[in-house]
């Protein structure tokens, strides 16, 4: 359903500018996690629209306050290096496995490094993928240095010559300093043999306002520059991805809709606002 | 968590606690910023709505009977110091034992929210007490869940009950139920059933769950709940509630810094009570929840209580009752005892963990975030390179003993010296606070907490019977340090 339908509804056939029940609009907007912030900026702007087509209108509006950057990846003509980083449980593995099936699919070549040495099994999980999908996976030992494994896929990369290789990191959470300048290590080692073509942020659409401190913080420590949102098959929007989008000019990339290789696409903001407007 | 929930009420009663007396329009101005800070927190707006009406109800009826002398801004404060502690749960529960064992505990919740950490840390925690847990590996989705499950039982030396290699194969509901003959054949009497991630949406898996929970009749089904999480968390709760139905709450993740809204959100609005809370990748990051002490936390005024019982549980009786008469008798706190400190302390966990339980500590956030725990290890690293002598005596460390020390523990001379003058600073203060002076901040920082906390203690109680201090070192150069205090 979506977030504005009973507003949509209410409004067939007014002016948007009309007197109207303004709490409904803004109810909505928060239970979509859109914040208290982008919620009041919204209403705002919809109180001033004038004309008939409301929809059309809260569409625009939507639309003003989303990134203008591309949403495409990086046009590097070499190989390139993504790493995929958020915190824990978001499904950062999950996205790099179905991320490597997309690339893959699309006729590049593609590799995938598992740096996550630290959660139990994360290599393993990361493995299974590979061979379910059919890509190699370049791992280390449990507990090894993740900058050590994300170097050694880098090199195997650049040797195999794959247009992509994706590198799954460990889930850390924002607030620990020391975690997040391991990330950036592990940026900074990559950087010596591969152009980095991508950062993506893996946020959890169920996520709260928590998720820009989280695109902030990351953002500083390893210049993120896209999100992942994933788990939008469930009951939740992702509003606080528009709100990232909003409030730091990170586009949304890709959407995770699933728990199959193929449930992954990238973001298409018309048919995103369409959805959360008329469903 | 919560802390910018904290820092913002903290602001809302500071600014009221410098009036005197309330009036109708600051109670209103109250709410209205109660209201936004909550609505910040990802609390859901029904929740919101009702909580701030309740709290205006019931400052406004309690206004009138207020004294124009009491403090009023606290009474309001302690009204909505109350009613968080309600709605957090009102008084902490345990979990139901079962009468014939095992107690079957299955963990229910979305991908993601840490049910596989979490059924580890449960298992430690039951372990600890005395039980013998197995763990369940029903969660036959997500690729090497069982690996995962298997490693973490390994680590907190659980048994595994995994027949099924997961990874899409095997029946998750067989497998409970097999756990469960198993674990009577054996006699273990914990059972703590790890299931898949899913959506609340998706029928097909919630029925799945109901399978599970028809199977072993657990004693507690427990939702497991990333602090995380935002407005959703109330679909998503009532989506277990009517799917596959819970008894209790558990937070995840609360080592991060989401203010963690849904937890009100969820005690209120499914009015099950949040049981455990993990705050931590390590598998003793976990407790359970305290609803008062949350209530305390979210208002900005500390939670001594967990620290305090963290501080006795690490700290032995027997070396504490030592430290104690020590401070009794007069002597000197020594390297030595500095040292068992610094092991008692690691074993309470981190250094930022500890600070930030604190009242106050909310203020210096960041500068707790930041503390650099390999500083403990480094520390140690140089008590442990000296003589037993020395650090009975620093007094006795030259040049050429401190150049040994620092080869010794891989540091750099430096940092011994500033080590032994740290120290020497700390010994002096100690000194000071027995002869009746409070506990000055510097020394929680460079010594420690538990020592400074119980000496604190010691202290005052001993200037009440002793006011002044007999010298007794031995030591020329020591005692005419004494001498000069």
């Amino acid at each position: 359903m979506g977030i504005f339908s009973k507003f949509v509804a209410k409004l067939k056939g007014q002016s948007i500018a009309d007197p109207l029940d303004w709490k409904t609009l803004e109810e909505e907007l928060l239970a979509a996690d859109l914040g208290p912030k982008l919620a009041s900026d919204i209403l705002k702007s919809a109180k001033e629209v004038k004309g008939n087509d409301a929809a059309a209108a809260l569409t625009e509006i939507l639309n003003s306050h989303l990134s203008k950057k591309s949403r495409d990846l990086s046009a590097e003509v070499l190989t390139q290096a993504i790493l995929i980083v958020g915190v824990n449980g978001t499904g950062k593995t999950t996205s790099a496995a179905k991320l490597a099936t997309y690339l893959k699919e699309t006729g590049s070549s593609v590799l995938l490094g598992a740096a996550d040495t630290f959660r139990a099994a994360a290599v393993e999980q990361l493995q299974t993928w590979g061979a379910r999908i059919g890509v190699s996976v370049v791992s280390g030992k449990v507990g090894a240095e993740p900058a050590a494994v994300a170097f050694d896929s880098a090199v195997a990369a650049k040797d195999a010559q794959v247009k992509f290789l994706i590198i799954d990191t460990a889930g850390r959470l924002h607030n620990k300093s020391d975690l997040m300048s391991e990330l950036g290590k592990v940026r900074r080692v990559v950087e010596k043999t591969l152009p980095i073509g991508e950062v993506l942020l893996v946020i959890d659409a169920t996520t709260g306002q928590n998720g820009i401190a989280q695109a902030k913080i990351f953002a500083e420590a390893v210049d993120v520059t896209g999100l992942i949102v994933t788990k939008l098959d469930g009951s939740a929007r992702g509003g606080v991805a528009l709100a990232i989008e909003s409030a730091l000019d990170i586009p949304i990339k890709f959407v995770g809709t699933g728990e199959g290789s193929q449930d992954f696409a990238p973001f298409e903001p018309t048919k995103y606002l369409a959805e959360l407007i008329n469903d | 968590m919560f802390d910018s929930l904290s820092s913002k009420l903290t602001g809302v009663f500071s600014s009221l606690r410098s009036r005197g007396k309330l009036s109708n329009s600051d109670i209103e101005n109250i709410c209205t910023d109660i209201k936004s800070a909550l609505l910040e927190s990802d609390v859901a707006l029904s929740v919101v709505d009702s909580f701030i009406e309740l709290i205006r109800e019931k400052s406004l009826a309690a206004l009138p009977t207020l004294q124009s002398g009491t403090n009023q801004a606290q009474a309001i404060f302690e009204i909505v110091n109350a009613e968080l502690t309600q709605i957090l749960g009102g008084a902490a529960r345990r979990i139901r034992i079962a009468k014939n064992p095992p107690t079957v505990i299955m963990l229910a919740g979305l991908q993601g929210a840490g049910k596989t950490t979490l059924a580890g840390k449960l298992a430690k925690f039951y372990l600890d007490q005395g039980n013998t847990p197995i763990l369940v590996a029903s969660d036959l989705q997500r690729p090497n869940a069982v690996t995962q499950l298997q490693v973490v039982g390994e680590s907190v030396g659980v048994p595994v009950f995994a027949p099924e290699p997961g990874n899409g194969v095997g029946d998750p509901v067989k497998v409970a139920e097999q756990a469960i003959v198993f674990a009577k054949s054996k006699l273990y009497n914990m059972v703590i059933v790890d299931t898949a991630g899913r959506l609340g949406v998706d029928e097909e898996l919630m029925q799945q769950a109901k399978n599970i929970r028809d199977a072993v009749k657990p004693d507690e089904i427990l939702f497991v709940v990333d602090a995380m999480i935002g407005q959703d968390a109330v679909r998503t709760a009532k989506a277990f509630q009517d799917g596959v139905g819970f008894d209790g709450v558990v937070l995840t993740k609360l080592d991060g810094d989401a203010r963690g809204g849904a937890a009100l959100s969820i005690a209120e609005l499914t009015g099950k009570p949040i049981m455990f809370s993990s705050n931590g990748e390590k598998l003793t990051d976990f407790d359970i929840f305290y609803p008062d002490r949350m209530a305390s936390r979210i208002l900005g005024m500390g939670d001594v209580a967990t620290l305090a019982e963290q501080a006795k549980k690490a700290l032995n009786n027997e070396s504490s009752a030592k430290l104690e008469e020590k401070f009794a008798r007069g002597d000197d706190f020594t390297l030595e005892d500095f040292l068992e400190q610094l092991e008692a302390m690691s074993k309470m966990g981190s250094m930022s963990k500890i600070l930030g339980m604190l009242p106050g500590s909310g203020a210096m956030k960041k500068q707790i975030e930041n503390f650099d725990e390999s500083e403990i290890v480094r520390t140690k690293s140089i008590v442990q390179s000296m003589t037993p002598l020395e650090r009975r005596d620093p007094k006795v460390l030259n040049g050429s003993r401190r150049a040994r020390i620092a080869i010794g523990a891989g540091r750099k001379v430096q940092d011994v010296n500033s080590l032994v003058d740290k120290f020497s600073a700390a010994q002096k203060m100690m000194r000071q606070m027995r002869n009746g002076g409070g506990m000055p901040p510097a020394m929680a920082q460079s010594m420690g907490m538990p020592a400074g906390m119980r000496s604190g203690q010691t202290a005052t109680h001993k200037a009440q019977q002793q006011p002044k201090k007999k010298s007794k070192s031995g030591n020329p150069a020591k005692r005419a340090a004494e001498e000069r205090e």
